[in-house]
């Protein structure tokens, strides 16, 4: 902590109060107007938040699914003492608050937490596994579902086969993936819409841990409100750019091997 | 260790019954299955048939009773034994990729494995599909692909459950005479079927199941001709209304 103060301070607008912008019609348009002009020219600030946003969301989606796919997939099909408490678990942790998270992660890298030795509080790698840690039991919990209801249909040939458990639950992701793309995109989705686990392992640094949702945030409360809202749009953008792109693909998919 | 070559059969069933949900579907079964004819297993909807045939391959346990192999299949050992459903389940990937699979997890060595499908895909007449995706195939073809599939892995035991049942005549020739050739190389056949003319033209003996018990097994003529039961002849007037 001793090194990072100075910047915090400077960036939370802590103890000042707030100053809600005058929302007339004029300032709105003015905003939305100046917000377009600064997407329009690539400006560097907003370009570098919305990628240090996406650097940031992606890896926490490429850790999170490369753990929680096999886990979902094997708590589908393995049979073990206390897998239905598990799977009551992993249910309930899909409404888990990232505020709480964000929260558990600081704990966990703060210097005197378990991990404090790593010295990561306040970098993006902290931010990567705070979403990493809230997106897990999403992906896991839904892939657990889709991967159970196909193994309905599919037990007996892969047990008639010899497949063991690993086989077959690598074989059904296989078989699901175009399914399991829906999931890890709405993971996604979540990842890089939230704002209270970054905000909290993050700290919100300009130029080094701001990213799309905590500078929304602080532009909104500090009025600066062509940066939120060019910031916003692009989030808009690119949540709605997957959506269309993962429909796409599951159509094309589902017509191709029926 | 046994040898992964060793004889299955003969496989012996003793006082075996399966009960679930409080409703008794096999009792006392008692049952020997020898190598070589083919054996059909007849009888009315709801007789049992199935979940003896799923009992046999391993896919049920019995909840009494006990079931023999000579050398019985181990844990971690490639399937000495197959079976082909009603409704062939193939994974959502080409042709080909369904019998890779299959021959991936009998734990043939990687460099045989294409060899080995693409000549299996020939001998059923689906050897221009490889590369097509499995699923989309006809209900025919997919029959045809699932029994390529178990005979591509050399079994000793071959279960069918009622491999025809949703097939046009056509299809059901086809599939039929691919069964026939698999008996032909030595592959024991087990079959269910609902279709009498079937179990005349594939069947070397019947086993008649009537509300969970073996009523009766002769070899096929007797049983068409001369049934011993009145179970069985009911059953066959009941199939055939022009007797």
């Amino acid at each position: 902590m001793r090194h990072r103060p100075r910047s915090l301070c400077k960036i939370l607008p802590i103890g000042q109060p707030l100053r809600p912008p005058p929302a007339t019609v004029n300032t709105l348009s003015l905003a939305f107007g100046e917000a377009w002009a600064m997407i329009a020219r690539a400006d560097p600030k907003l370009l570098e938040i919305v990628a240090l946003s996406l650097r940031v969301s992606l890896s926490a989606v490429v850790v999170a699914t490369l753990l929680a796919l096999p886990f979902g997939a094997a708590l589908a099909v393995a049979r073990f003492r206390g897998r239905d408490a598990l799977v009551v678990v992993l249910n309930a942790l899909l409404g888990l608050p990232a505020v709480v998270v964000g929260l558990a992660v600081y704990l966990l890298l703060s210097r005197a937490g378990p991990l404090g030795a790593l010295g990561i509080l306040f970098t993006p790698a902290a931010m990567v596994i705070a979403q990493a840690v809230l997106i897990f039991p999403l992906i896991a919990a839904l892939a657990r579902q889709s991967v159970a209801d196909a193994w309905r249909e599919y037990a007996e040939q892969l047990h008639s086969l010899g497949a063991g458990p690993l086989a077959s639950a690598f074989a059904l992701l296989h078989d699901l993936r175009f399914s399991l793309v829906t999931i890890v995109l709405a993971a996604f989705g979540r990842a890089i819409a939230e704002v209270g686990a970054v905000m909290i392992v993050g700290g919100n640094i300009d130029g080094f841990t701001r990213v799309m949702t905590t500078a929304i945030a602080l532009e909104t409360s500090k009025g600066d409100l062509p940066l939120a809202l060019g910031l916003g749009l692009v989030l808009l953008a690119i949540v709605l750019a997957l959506n269309v792109g993962a429909h796409l693909m599951k159509e094309r998919a589902q017509r191709h091997h029926g | 260790m046994a040898d992964a070559s060793a004889p299955l059969l003969p496989l012996v069933l003793e006082n075996v019954g399966f009960a679930a949900g409080g409703r008794t579907i096999l009792a006392g079964i008692d049952l020997r299955i020898e190598p070589g004819p083919r054996t059909v297993i007849i009888g009315p909807n709801g007789a049992g048939k199935s979940v003896l045939m799923r009992i046999m391959h391993g896919l049920l346990a019995p909840t009494s009773g006990t079931l023999r192999w000579a050398n019985p299949e181990r844990r971690g050992e490639p399937r000495r034994q197959a079976m082909v459903f009603q409704r062939p389940v193939l994974l959502r990937r080409s042709v080909l990729g369904n019998l890779l699979f299959a021959l991936a997890v009998a734990g043939v060595r990687s460099h045989e494995r294409e060899a080995r499908a693409r000549a299996a895909l020939d001998r059923v007449g689906l050897g221009t599909f490889a590369d097509r995706p499995a699923r989309v195939l006809s209900g025919g073809e997919q029959q045809r692909l699932a029994l390529a599939r178990a005979r591509m892995l050399r079994p000793q035991v071959l279960f069918l459950d009622e491999p025809t049942a949703n097939l046009d005549p056509g299809a059901t020739r086809e599939i039929e005479s691919v069964v026939q050739s698999i008996h032909d190389s030595g592959t024991k056949i087990v079959m269910i079927t609902h279709n009498l003319g079937q179990a005349r033209r594939l069947g070397d003996e019947i086993l008649f199941v009537d509300r969970g018990r073996i009523a009766e097994r002769s070899d096929v003529d007797r049983f068409f001709r001369h049934p011993a039961t009145a179970e069985a002849d009911a059953f066959l007037k009941g199939e055939l209304p022009w007797h």
